[in-house]
């Protein structure tokens, strides 16, 4: 087949942001499939709830404070986050690098904050299905917390090596983006978790 | 943002013909020998791959069913064990569904996508070959544990409670459920890829209503697995919880519930039947506007009725349930949504009826397929609303007419398709066409076996034969129908026996195929067959839903993109106008690690869970090597 030039795009940049570029949409596309798996959760952990009489059962419900105190730490964070973003997109390297330092040590005082509340949850998981379910819950999303805080070292190491090439900022801009989610996936379980048991 | 990082690099516009294609050869090839076949990233090999293990676990599921219809053939038989049997129709419908159907379908959306769009290669290709090596560990997983007699013996669904631990005390619930998450993991990694290829890696012009109707099918596919996979992931680890450390989920003496197995299992197990079903409307859609000679009549319509089954389909679970006692306006519900999504489904098949009617068919054996599949698939659309009604189904609950039903719509709605699929677009893959006259005999086989095999369970179902019986006595009088189905099915076997010699003899003698021998009209037919490793040595620019007909001389491109190293070109979701030229990975063999430590992780937590502890690290090293620049030009772009 005959190939006509039409168009070049040799002066297209290399990399973007947001919703231009690939990986903008890999993450979305997981954060697709864990909020799914977050909210199929929900629904199982409603289920049993409906079914069984008393909730929870054989239980007292989560002692508040862990969980509250996430709920602010988490809320705090998107300051932070917020500010990584802007030095991403400014692509200002050293302020990158501080910015995800601070990240890697909020998201490290989480996970601290976590094993408390896993202590003080008042329950096993083969106590009862209630345990069952919380402990499941709670693990699934520390398995989100601890893989994010996991990828925000990683890429601070990077940023302080040689291949902090500009186009990292993007992937910078993306965990951050990551992030969002991990708290806002926190704020209903919060909810469900340390709340439902109480209604 | 950075422009033109390079000014001094070598670009596609400088470049022609024979220099530029040997060029981005070099550039786009796997390396050679094992460990190059082993760091493969290139979307057309490792959906090749894909498509060749999904077939052969085609073939183990296979000789399964020959299997079960040998014992069955007659009252009383001794064949088979009564053990066997239950791992033996255990195995067979978890190796169909999970091993097969889905990941079959993935494979021909891996190899085609990419081709159909118009770009070098698939989203995220390492994760690409990551999904394959996970597959194939999965399926090998399940498969040695059925030959080592670990094979999961307690149905495709594993209800609970008879899969737990208290009444299937060994570790073949286990396999299966652990089964399930491989597959499922590498069936999610498929999904992202697909969707974000299509969104965007498709070539400048192609906008949303110049799609072609086999990548949207596969786009609404890979939503529906993003949506419908987590359900059985929560479900098979807490199947798996429940018996390794003693959570309660499905306990109903500590609050636990086995309806909530139910619940979770067919909240994907429905959408996983159009998982599997879409993607052969899709293959249909293609087949017939090329040998109809006419576009598909109704592309918009086609398009928002697999949009609309993709979201219906999440709206029909609970009729698999209609015998769990379920409230009254429950049950009425979820009849009237299941007679529902029969619209849509029935709106695409007036659309390809249409088609043909006006089109100048050309009855070459795709073709043939794709009408096989039209008379199963309506049979079997016609006892699912049957089924949708809650008396009759009450009736025929767990009896052979069910199995008939979903043969019917599997078979008719998925494999009828695939296998005109493999007669259309081997030329694509393999370069070369298989042979019209085997084709024939084929097709005929498969048609007149398949329905011998199947339609007489219609009637062994209503006279009561119950599913998963491994024998009966000679006084139920189901033996000469039996008889019949085993024949039948006998017949439909050959027919795949048939596929394989033609393909192994069309490979070796038949006439080649070339760029385009069925005149067709999408892109993936526009480059050589089978294609280079680069596809297309320019990105095609398309100003037409069906571009190669518009204009069979001369194809408009885009220049400019790197000679020198791999990059793609990503345009915009709605428009698809050009935006960035982003980096596409090279080779790696860290992909194949991180399956493996995922393999030991996966295996090694159905023993104990402390390898979820000692499992961990040695994936995380794999992917930090995985994501961790190598100094490659594509890294440092």
């Amino acid at each position: 087949m005959r190939q006509t030039i039409v168009r070049n795009v040799s002066d297209l940049p290399t990399y973007g942001f947001g919703p231009r570029s690939g990986p903008w949409w890999g993450a979305m596309g997981f954060i697709a499939v864990e909020g799914m798996g977050f909210a199929i959760a929900i629904g199982a952990y409603l289920y049993l709830y409906a079914v069984n009489p008393n909730w929870p059962i054989g239980a007292s419900p989560p002692d508040l404070w862990p969980g509250t105190a996430e709920v602010a730490l988490y809320l705090l964070s998107i300051i932070p986050n917020e500010y990584t973003s802007r030095a991403a997109h400014r692509q200002d390297l050293a302020k990158v690098r501080i910015c995800l330092i601070v990240m890697a040590a909020i998201g490290i005082a989480l996970l601290v904050l976590r094993g408390f509340e896993f202590a003080h949850l008042n329950t096993r998981w083969d106590n009862s299905a209630y345990g069952s379910i919380v402990w499941l819950i709670l693990g699934l999303h520390t398995t989100h917390l601890a893989t994010d805080v996991g990828d925000t070292i990683v890429l601070a190491v990077l940023m302080f090596t040689k291949h902090a090439k500009p186009r990292r900022f993007s992937d910078v801009t993306d965990n951050v983006f990551y992030w969002n989610f991990v708290v806002l996936a926190w704020l209903p379980l919060y909810v469900l978790l340390d709340w439902v048991p109480r209604l | 943002m950075s422009t033109a990082a390079e000014p001094n690099e070598l670009r596609d516009d400088v470049l022609n013909g024979l220099q530029l294609s040997t060029q981005l050869e070099k550039v786009w090839r796997t390396p050679p020998g094992l460990v190059g076949a082993l760091m493969a990233v290139d979307h057309k090999v490792v959906g090749r791959r894909y498509i060749l293990t999904a077939f052969a676990f085609l073939l183990l599921g296979g000789i399964l069913a020959i299997l079960m219809r040998v014992q069955l053939a007659g009252p009383e038989k001794t064949f088979l064990s009564a053990d066997k049997y239950n791992q033996i129709f255990t195995m067979h419908g978890s190796t169909m569904m999970f091993l097969f159907a889905v990941p079959v379908m993935e494979a021909f959306a891996v190899y085609l996508v990419p081709l159909m769009v118009g770009t070098r290669n698939i989203a995220f290709p390492r994760l690409n070959a990551f999904s394959y090596w996970i597959f194939l560990f999965g399926g090998c997983f399940l498969w040695i544990s059925f030959l080592l007699n670990v094979g999961p013996d307690v149905g495709w669904f594993a209800y609970v409670p008879l899969s737990s631990l208290q009444y299937t005390p060994t570790k073949r619930p286990d396999v299966w459920a652990q089964m399930i998450t491989f597959t499922e993991v590498a069936a999610l990694a498929v999904a992202v890829e697909i969707i974000v290829t299509v969104f965007k890696l498709r070539a400048p012009g192609m906008t949303l209503d110049r799609i072609p109707l086999f990548v949207w099918a596969m786009l609404v596919t890979a939503f529906l697995v993003m949506f419908a996979m987590p359900s059985i992931m929560v479900a098979s680890t807490s199947l798996i919880l429940d018996r390794l450390v003693n959570t309660r989920f499905y306990d109903s003496s500590s609050g636990g519930h086995p309806l909530l197995w139910q619940h979770l299992f067919w909240f994907f197990g429905h959408p996983e039947v159009y998982i599997i079903f879409i993607p052969g409307a899709g293959m249909v859609s293609a087949i017939l506007a090329t040998f109809a000679r006419r576009p598909v009549i109704g592309y918009p319509v086609v398009v928002l009725s697999l949009i609309a089954i993709g979201f219906l389909s999440f709206g029909l679970w609970v009729h698999h349930m209609f015998v769990t006692g379920l409230p009254q306006l429950g049950a009425g519900l979820f009849t009237a949504s299941s007679m529902l999504i029969a619209v849509p489904s029935g709106l695409q098949i007036f659309c390809w009826l249409a088609t043909l009617w006006d089109g100048r068919p050309v009855y070459r054996t795709p073709l043939l397929f794709v009408i096989g599949f039209i008379v199963i698939f309506v049979l079997g659309g016609l006892s699912g609303v049957m089924v949708a009604s809650v008396p009759i189904d009450t009736q025929v609950h767990d009896t052979y007419f069910v199995v008939a039903h979903f043969h019917y719509a599997l078979i008719g709605g998925a494999v009828f398709p695939l296998v005109g699929a493999v007669y259309y677009w081997f030329p694509k893959i393999a370069g070369r066409m298989l042979s019209e006259r085997l084709g024939r005999w084929n097709f005929w086989l498969a048609f007149i076996g398949f329905n011998v095999a199947f339609f007489p369970m219609h009637i062994l179902g209503l006279i009561g034969m119950p599913r998963r019986v491994y024998t009966y006595t000679a006084d139920m009088d189901w033996a000469h129908l039996n008889l019949l189905s085993s024949g039948g099915a006998l017949i439909f076997a050959l027919s795949f026996a048939l596929l394989l010699v033609n393909v192994i003899y069309s490979l070796r003698k038949s006439e080649l195929a070339g760029d385009n021998p069925w005149n067709a009209a999408t892109l993936e037919w526009a480059t050589s067959s089978p294609p280079p490793p680069q596809n297309f040595d320019r990105i095609p620019i398309v100003k037409h839903r069906d571009p190669l007909w518009a204009d069979s001389e001369s194809l408009p491109v885009v220049a400019g993109l790197s000679a020198e190293r791999r990059e793609v070109l990503l345009t915009s979701l709605a428009e698809a106008e050009p935006q960035i030229r982003e980096a596409s990975p090279e080779p790696s063999i860290w992909p194949l690690l991180a399956a493996i430590a995922t393999t030991i992780f996966f295996i090694g937590s159905i023993f104990t869970p402390w390898a979820v502890l000692w499992g961990t690290p040695p994936m995380a090293v794999t992917l930090i090597g995985w994501f961790w620049p190598a100094g490659s030009k594509e890294d440092e772009a």
